[in-house]
């Protein structure tokens, strides 16, 4: 195998946080970077010729091509699981940017006791109160360490809002519940789609407190720190799924990569697609570098004194494994880490609402509309109820598009097909919308992920296999959510709902959320944990990793914002303490 | 190589003008001109004339408004097939197959088009009858993989963008109101509550001026 030059730092993946590291890292010192991305470059200015649903939310054409690699899927760990053979449940980007090119640009920080999930549940209710099969865990950082760098992200991406909080001070319009805060957002809240005005009004009659969705497709133009400016949202409706055509859009081919590029001590190498993590177990535990199938299709090795695993969740727990970094998790025995804590999202149709006039629904953004957390986290008391923790409702206006949204109707039409059928589903195409419920999910001993042992990537290698189902915990949360959602789509003037039947088995093949969280979890302790809270890993103190794969367990919000702000703090103690005295940070 | 096969379209029994978006070239068939033949990259003749009638069943024409057939959904659904869609170029497709839950989705080994062309095996003859019999024919496969296929592949042949072959002359998007890739919604969003808002439709081509390559198209 070739060995190339080594250099100071290789970072695997080139999405959200493996730029911005490259960025932070690239800006601040002289070390020479290689950032390795196994997709293709994208070229964000011809965004525009990407406007169309087919290609682009139907055939996914930005998202990973499963024919290369894919996941296998049990519910339980008696069943043989089987390989998800198309996109559904997640849609994991592929290329320059991952998938913060095609996000919604949904941009909510985390409550302040997810971070301290275990300590702060059993304090208030008690240890029996948990599931038993639960394996939540604290994340050995606190919402008072991390603020600092949540509101240093909200300015890289130019955040549209309205604080709720600003240093303990409620303000309403804003979210009342969210954490403190020490400024106002950059840019103030996105106009309101029809349909989110609704709710709005509808929550706000039940006496609920609605507020404008932190949005990084921003309201109006808007330079932040770097220099790097953009234009306002034209409400063009094509955001998840689509590169954004006008760059209003906070993507990292739009705030990172021009940065990136004029710095000659970042390489940038596409078609790179990494197997291996090479690491010396003996007297002083260090990875080495990576190996790596090139352009060509060559096998090289590039070693680093600096490893940065920054590719998505299952890339990033995939790797460990296949490269016999740390132990795997063993749930019977429960040794282990690699792979623990695999946790999803609840985000169900709570309530789909048939109105009597229209909504104009082509018009919107991914994240203009309106949330409200009145019965997010802990904010409502559980001490009577079957599950803990909540979610958020919303209502957004992601601007609709004909083949995924044609033909939802009211039970009360029973044809799928013919002229009924036909009439029907034009005459409520632009009448419908959604009340959607978005719930924590608790990690579990059971739900994890490991090797598969008889399906194979294309190069040979073995698929990453979870072990996933909901428990009570979220089933009862949803069945909390529903009728909840009902009320507010009738205070809304609904002439007809339907209400979501109810979650069952965890279902691969409906689009859920591509917030797909652990494996390399963070944590105080390394018996239960990856890494640290710094993200360095706790054997090989060279090797950081970013990413939703260090959530212990995952909230209902969006993860973007914390995966930034978790790696802008990494940057920080990699820049100030690390690259002085090379070693264990925690 | 496979015979060429056409698909032969007049104007009568289309019903009016229409433009169709041949090749990316667009054609104007007027009710006075002579039918025009369309070749066709997947289906044989026999295939496209059945796809195209169960399509009508599935979204009919009627007085007021067009269906399947003026869109041209048989069209589209012959240039996916031939395309990257139909050969499974993004799924994966390594064995073992085996029978699973529906929660983990599509697990069989057929490609598309080889769900078509068995599935089209067993309605022999139906172009030719009449639409009850049509009806009742689609009736005893509505539970098929084929069946859920061609259904999902009418409604993307009505609403995609005409580039695709499919919305002929956007009659799709014409009949639910949706106005294509607009550039700009600025003004509007926060103008029309609770009124229809809409702007007449353009194609992605007509949007951007630019020469766009659909995925059936690549190599």
């Amino acid at each position: 195998m070739k060995s190339l030059p080594a250099v100071d730092v290789v970072i695997i993946g080139g999405g959200w946080s493996g730029l911005l590291m490259a960025k932070e890292l690239g800006s601040r010192t002289s070390l020479s970077i290689v950032v390795l991305e196994r997709g293709p470059s994208r070229d964000s200015a011809g965004y525009a010729n990407s406007m169309d649903e087919l290609d682009y939310a139907i055939r996914l054409r930005m998202m990973q091509d499963l024919s290369q690699e894919t996941v296998t899927l049990r519910h339980d760990s008696n069943k043989r699981a089987l390989p998800l053979r198309q996109h559904g449940a997640f849609l994991p980007g592929a290329g320059v940017g991952g998938s913060g090119e095609h996000w919604n640009a949904q941009c909510p920080r985390f409550l302040p006791d997810c971070f301290e999930l275990l300590s702060q549940t059993t304090a208030k209710y008690g240890a029996g109160a948990l599931p038993k099969d639960h394996s939540i865990q604290d994340w050995g950082i606190t919402y008072d360490e991390l603020e600092p760098y949540y509101t240093q992200t909200e300015r890289l991406l130019g955040v549209s809002g309205k604080a709720g909080n600003i240093k303990g001070t409620k303000i309403d319009g804003g979210n009342i519940f969210e954490g403190w805060r020490s400024e106002e957002y950059p840019t103030p809240p996105t106009k309101v789609p029809y349909f989110a005005a609704l709710f709005r009004d509808g929550a706000k009659s039940l006496g609920y407190h609605p507020y404008t969705a932190p949005s990084a497709t921003i309201s109006q133009s808007y330079t932040n720190p770097d220099g790097i400016g953009r234009g306002a949202c034209t409400y063009c409706g094509f955001c998840g799924r689509f590169g954004c055509m006008v760059g209003a859009k906070a993507q990292p081919s739009n705030l990172l990569l021009p940065i990136i590029q004029k710095k000659k001590n970042i390489a940038l190498r596409t078609g790179a697609w990494v197997r291996r993590i090479l690491f010396d177990s003996a007297s002083k535990p260090a990875a080495r570098g990576v190996t790596y199938i090139d352009d060509h299709g060559e096998e090289v090795f590039q070693p680093a004194a600096l490893v940065v695993l920054s590719s998505w969740t299952f890339s990033n727990t995939r790797l460990l494994l296949l490269s016999g970094i740390g132990e795997p998790y063993d749930p019977v025995s429960g040794r282990g880490t690699v792979g623990r804590n695999l946790t999803h999202q609840i985000s169900i149709p709570a309530a789909t609402a048939f109105f009597g006039k229209p909504l104009n629904r082509f018009m919107g953004s991914g994240s203009a509309g309106f949330l409200m957390s009145d019965f997010d986290g802990d904010v409502f008391d559980h001490s009577s109820l079957p599950f803990l923790r909540g979610g958020t409702f919303s209502a957004r206006g992601y601007g609709f598009q004909p083949i995924a949204s044609f033909g939802v109707l009211p039970r009360s039409v029973k044809a799928t097909w013919g002229a009924e059928w036909k009439k029907a589903a034009v005459s409520y195409y632009d009448r419908i919308a959604t009340v959607t419920f978005t719930g924590e999910h608790l990690a579990y001993k059971n739900n994890f992920m490991d090797l598969d042992s008889s399906y194979k990537d294309k190069l040979g290698d073995p698929l990453l296999r979870l072990t996933l189902d909901w428990r009570d915990n979220e089933r009862n949360m949803a069945d909390f959510a529903t009728p909840k959602a009902v009320e507010i789509a009738r205070a809304m003037g609904a002439e007809e709902i339907n209400p979501f039947s109810g979650l069952r088995q965890y279902d691969a093949t409906r689009y859920q959320s591509t917030h797909v969280q652990g494996g390399t979890i963070m944590g105080n302790s390394p018996t239960h944990s990856v890494v640290n809270p710094f993200l360095q890993h706790w054997q090989l103190p060279n090797l950081f990793i970013l990413g939703g794969s260090t959530f212990p367990q995952n909230a209902s919000a969006n993860p973007t914002p914390t995966i930034l702000a978790l790696t802008y703090r990494t940057a920080d103690a990699l820049v100030n303490r690390y690259l002085k005295n090379p070693g264990p940070l925690a | 190589m496979r015979r060429r096969h056409f698909l032969t379209l007049s104007a009568a029994t289309l019903g009016g003008v229409l433009v169709y978006s041949l090749d990316r070239k667009a054609s104007l068939l007027a009710s006075e001109q002579k039918p025009i033949r369309i070749p066709l990259r997947f289906f044989t003749e026999t295939e496209a004339l059945i796809v195209a009638a169960a399509a009508s069943r599935i979204f009919p024409s009627d007085d007021s408004s067009p269906g399947a057939r003026e869109a041209g959904v048989s069209i589209y659904i012959d240039r996916q097939l031939a395309g990257s869609y139909g050969r499974d170029r993004y799924r994966y497709t390594q064995p073992p197959f085996e029978d699973a839950p529906r929660e983990l989705g599509y697990q069989a080994e057929k490609t598309p088009r080889q769900i078509y062309r068995e599935g089209l095996k067993d309605l022999k003859g139906f172009h030719r009858l009449y639409p009850e019999h049509q009806d009742f024919a689609l009736k005893q496969i509505e539970s098929s993989t084929f069946f859920a296929l061609l259904r999902q592949n009418t409604i993307e042949g009505m609403f995609c963008d005409p580039m695709h072959g499919g919305n002929a002359g956007m009659v799709g998007w014409q009949l639910i109101g949706f106005p294509g890739p607009r550039m700009s919604n600025f003004d509007e969003i926060d103008k029309y509550y609770g009124q229809s808002f809409r702007p007449k439709p353009a194609s992605l081509t007509e949007v951007t001026h630019a020469e766009i390559r659909p995925s059936e198209d690549e190599r």
